[in-house]
């Protein structure tokens, strides 16, 4: 048969209703198909993504080394001696030892738990708030835009040390654990204004659309609009700031443990590391790129990560 | 089928000295990630002093594209001139250098744009943008600039121009802002002027103003223009001669009169017969079966055929070459006789 | 697909009525303490009636209010003042439940193919989403199958559900979107410049197809276009606005061969007609100017600015939109006549 006459019979068919556009397939009355969901194909879509799988394979590289650190080092990294002070290379130090005379890659292994908790659990908290407070302020403007807008402009106003300084400083005596959720609780309270300014314009953005005229006059909630029409629309910038702010959170625990308000020891931190090294950068440079490179490499997964998620839920990219 | 080696031929002879402005077998694509789109397939026609082309084509026809490579102002990358040859006065535009084209560019061939309010420089008033184009280009004074912009506000018909030079392009209504747009392109005195979609953005009324003022100025400057345009409507009463655009060919040429009374190419056909008309009652509207077709996969033979009603075997295998009709029109179509003579009817 | 059940479906009742519906934008100073310093009057006293099974279309200019007043039938926008009903409901008291059963009588099909469908969507839960607001509108399981149905009354391909919206052309999002309107069983249906955004060979099949439907299922339209030719095409009785009122209301032929208001004959005559010999022969009148801001609009008549048969009295007293004796339909003017030779 010719290319004409498939052409036409196939026209034939959809021109029944004065013509839709693409010419029907010849298996037009075959079984439905399985619906399919934005969340499946962007599942479809990551499965098939190199870039997701080395990210990912990172992520839970450094979620397997604060999980359990023993696995990657035998070293105690709070086995140190003066007398090892910048030596190179011996046993399982690899990268060799710091001005302490602790092995360098068993710190950067045994900071990975302090460091990831502080920087994923402030990016997932800050994240939270973002949207709530984003979300609400976009959606419903008015007075409700109006107050949380100030208090954005307000608590972006407070410089992050001195707030720091004042809420840290009385839990200097408390417990580790303690410690380490103050300085999450403290980056997350005083670091989601950027994410929530974002999503905000975002979710105005998305609400103008006529999509979210059509739900409404479909009779669709607030709570229906927000989450199905609005939320998958506005999401994507804040995956790009969260992502970002996730490495920023890791260097500010540094700053925030620096000033002796943040994490101590006995508790490791790349942060606090990076910045000792920092001290002492000339007489030997291993100590701050070991725990830099990590910090890095952290981060750059996150940031992969986001980038693959969110180019998966956009149809469009496919 | 009767004839089909015909060579593409003019609707009107060649003037001594040669047309105006002609492109001849204009081949453009746009090379994208996702492949090869062939935007203008082989696009001629020409253009004489104070006489109006109209280029009609629905989204995707490249009668945008052609006229975008006319100015130079393609962009490259994606878009990519693969062959052919854009005459102004017998130079060929395509090799000359940027700053040859640059001096051709507003000068020789003005162009005008559907949405006036982002051609403007929303942060400056509309005289210092008007005035600024003499300035830079013809080395005018201050004054002088200022002189002539009021002029130039004057003959584009807008109200009070010398108080209206200080106001920034938001005070003005869309259709004293496409005035404005008019009266920069005319600031150096162009020879041929493209007006892309002039009035597509405008209310009825104003619409017809507009098209009013840009024949007026036609006549009065003898300027030749091309007006690209998807409204069989708005070109029916201004066109001297019409060339109907169809996947980035020409596929049908011809005097505005006779393309209407009878159309040649069943896309045109289809075109007219699809438009509801205000001066007709109770009228069934016939479509035009399915879609406009991917550039990157453009149907063999006839680019129509998919969705023609003359389809024959031939339109599948056979590109169809420009068909002269005794009036000195062009058809892209095997059938053309056919149509014409089931239009005429 | 079947109407839903009433006791009544008389054809040429009136399913819809609008009385002196007003909407006032206020044009407001200060973020936190607003202060209201004018008002735009979009919309300023609008009334019709919408029988069952016609199309009444409406027609004007940008800023005219056609759309502002499609968005206050359709509740988007609350109205400062007026009154509609449908089927006897009151449209603008209700809320809450009483407002969602309203909206399944009436749907709107909206002018921008490309904003009007999410695009994370697929398009089978597009068109499903009504479904899922309103699960009492389709039996347990059958929402699937419903929507290729619906595919498959708009024309389109049952088996597409599964495509995201980017993946059709302007004139299938169209449909998809008639889908969508049409899932409820509406009754009557808001058409907001359905066809302006399309190609002209696009256009065509859009608006036969809207026709075609109607006649299916019995619908009211509502048809909302600055394109004079297409709502003549389409309209069984058009309403001509000017700057937030209806100043003429009448059948086709009332509007389109005896037209009495000159704001009408103006717009009338400026179509362009696709035919360069007919055009010869029409008197084109030219109005000079453009419309005023509705922010400010001209005391007695609007059109008085931009009329040649202004008087003094079209700027004291405004002429209401009320039987003429030139033509037995509703005119906003003075001096209403019809046009000579027209």
């Amino acid at each position: 048969m010719s290319d004409f006459e498939t052409v036409a019979a196939t026209e034939d068919q959809a021109a029944r209703r004065g013509v839709s556009g693409e010419p029907a397939t010849p298996d037009r009355i075959g079984a439905p198909q399985r619906a399919r969901s934005l969340a499946g194909d962007a599942w479809r879509d990551l499965r098939r993504n190199p870039i997701f799988w080395v990210s990912l394979a990172l992520v839970v590289l450094a979620a397997a080394m604060a999980a359990v650190p023993s696995l990657f080092t035998a070293n105690d990294p709070r086995d140190c001696l003066l007398s090892r002070q910048h030596a190179g290379p011996s046993g399982g130090a690899i990268f060799g030892y710091d001005f302490q005379g602790c092995d360098v890659y068993a710190r950067a292994v045994y900071g990975t738990r302090a460091s990831l908790l502080v920087g994923a659990l402030a990016a997932l908290a800050t994240g939270v708030i973002a949207l709530v407070v984003g979300m609400l302020a976009g959606y419903f403007g008015g007075w409700v835009d109006a107050v949380l807008s100030r208090v954005i402009d307000i608590v972006l106003g407070i410089p992050l040390l001195l707030a720091a300084i004042v809420l840290l400083k009385r839990l200097s005596t408390s417990s580790d654990n303690v410690r380490l959720f103050a300085v999450i609780f403290v980056l997350a309270v005083l670091g989601w204004t950027t994410a929530a300014r974002v999503i905000r314009s975002s979710v105005i953005t998305a609400k103008e659309q006529d999509y979210v005229s059509a739900a409404r006059m479909l009779g669709a909630r607030n709570g229906r609009i927000m989450w199905r029409h609005i939320l998958p629309n506005a999401l994507a910038p804040a995956i790009v700031v969260l992502t970002i702010a996730l490495g920023s959170f890791i260097a500010a625990e540094a700053t925030l443990s620096f000033l002796g308000i943040g994490l101590k020891a006995p508790t490791i931190s790349w942060g606090q590391d990076i910045d000792t090294g920092r001290i002492h950068m000339r007489e030997s440079a291993t100590p701050l790129i070991v725990p830099s490179a990590f910090l890095a490499l952290t981060v750059l997964a996150f940031i992969m990560l986001g980038d693959a998620i969110r180019d998966a839920f956009d149809p469009k990219l496919r | 089928m009767t004839q089909s080696a015909v060579r593409p031929t003019p609707a009107s002879p060649t003037p001594p000295g040669g047309h105006l402005l002609e492109v001849r077998d204009l081949h453009v694509e746009f090379r994208t990630t996702e492949g090869v789109a062939r935007v203008i397939n082989g696009v001629t026609y020409h253009l004489d002093a104070g006489e109006t082309l109209a280029v009609l084509g629905e989204s995707g026809s490249g009668k945008s594209v052609t006229a975008q490579a006319i100015m130079g102002i393609l962009d490259t990358p994606p878009a990519h001139v693969r062959s052919g040859q854009i005459l102004y006065q017998g130079r060929d535009l395509l090799t000359q250098s940027e700053e040859q084209r640059r001096q051709v560019r507003g000068k020789e061939i003005a162009m005008i744009f559907q949405d006036a309010l982002s051609a403007l420089n929303p942060v400056f008033p509309v005289g210092w943008q008007i005035g600024e184009t003499l300035r830079q280009r013809e080395g005018m004074s201050r004054a002088d600039a200022r002189r002539r912009t009021v002029e130039l506000m004057d003959l584009v018909k807008i109200p009070a121009a010398a108080k209206r030079l200080g106001d920034y392009p938001h005070q003005f209504s869309g259709g004293m802002r496409q005035r404005v747009m008019i009266a920069m392109a005319l600031a150096l005195d162009p020879k041929v002027l493209i007006a892309d979609e002039p009035t597509t953005a405008l209310d009825v009324t104003v619409q017809a103003q507009i098209m009013d003022l840009l024949a007026d100025l036609r006549r009065d400057l003898n300027m030749a223009m091309i007006l690209i345009t998807h409204d069989l409507g708005v070109v029916a009463g201004v066109a001297d001669r019409i060339a109907v655009m169809y996947a980035g060919r020409i596929v049908e040429h011809a005097d505005v009169r006779s393309l209407y009374r009878a159309p040649a190419h069943p896309y045109t056909k289809g075109l007219l017969e699809s438009i509801p008309r205000l001066d007709v009652r109770g009228q069934a509207l016939s479509t035009i079966k399915g879609l406009p077709p991917n550039l990157m996969r453009i149907p063999s033979g006839c680019p129509f055929h998919p969705r023609c009603p003359y389809v024959q075997q031939v339109c599948v295998d056979v590109v169809p070459h420009d068909l002269v009709l005794g009036d000195g029109r062009t058809s892209a179509c095997h059938f053309a006789q056919e149509v014409r003579d089931d239009s005429a009817r | 697909m079947t109407a839903p059940a009433s006791p009544t479906k008389v054809r040429g009742e009136t399913i819809l009525s609008v009385d002196n519906v007003v909407k006032h934008f206020p044009i407001s100073r200060g973020v936190l303490f607003q202060k209201q310093i004018g008002a735009v009057k979009a919309v300023d006293g609008v009334s019709f009636e919408l029988r069952r099974g016609e199309t009444l279309g409406v027609v004007g200019e940008s800023g005219c209010g056609k759309s502002t007043l499609a968005r206050l039938l359709m509740r988007l926008e609350t109205p400062t003042s007026g009154r509609a009903t449908l089927e006897g409901r009151d449209l603008f008291k209700a809320s809450g439940s009483e407002l969602r059963r309203l909206r399944r009588n009436m749907q709107m099909v909206m002018q921008d193919p490309y904003t009007s469908l999410n695009p994370r969507m697929t398009v089978g839960d597009i068109i499903g989403e009504p479904f899922e607001i309103h699960p009492d509108a389709a039996p347990k399981g059958s929402k699937r199958k419903r929507v290729q149905e619906l595919l498959d009354v708009v024309g389109l391909n049952p088996e597409h559900v599964n495509r995201y919206p980017h993946q059709f052309s302007g004139g299938q999002r169209q449909r998809i979107g008639i889908a969508r309107a049409l899932a409820l069983r509406p009754e009557v249906i808001v058409c907001d410049e359905p066809v302006s955004a399309l190609d002209v060979s696009i256009q065509a099949q859009v608006i036969n197809l809207l026709e075609q439907l109607q006649d299916e299922f019995g619908l009211s339209y509502i048809f909302i276009a600055h394109d004079l030719s297409v709502v003549r095409h389409i309209s069984d009785r058009v309403a001509v606005m000017y700057l937030g009122k209806i100043v003429e209301i009448g059948t086709e032929e009332e509007i389109y061969e005896r037209a009495t208001h000159p704001y009408t004959q103006a717009l009338l005559s400026a179509v362009p007609v696709p035919d360069p010999e007919a055009r010869e022969d029409r008197g084109i009148i030219r109005l000079t100017g453009d419309v005023p801001s509705p922010a400010d609009p001209p005391s007695g008549c609007r059109f008085r600015t931009r009329c040649w048969k202004a008087q003094e009295v079209c700027a004291t007293q405004e002429p209401h939109t009320v039987l003429r004796a030139a033509d037995p339909h509703p005119s906003a003017c003075h001096f209403a006549e019809v046009r000579p030779g027209a």
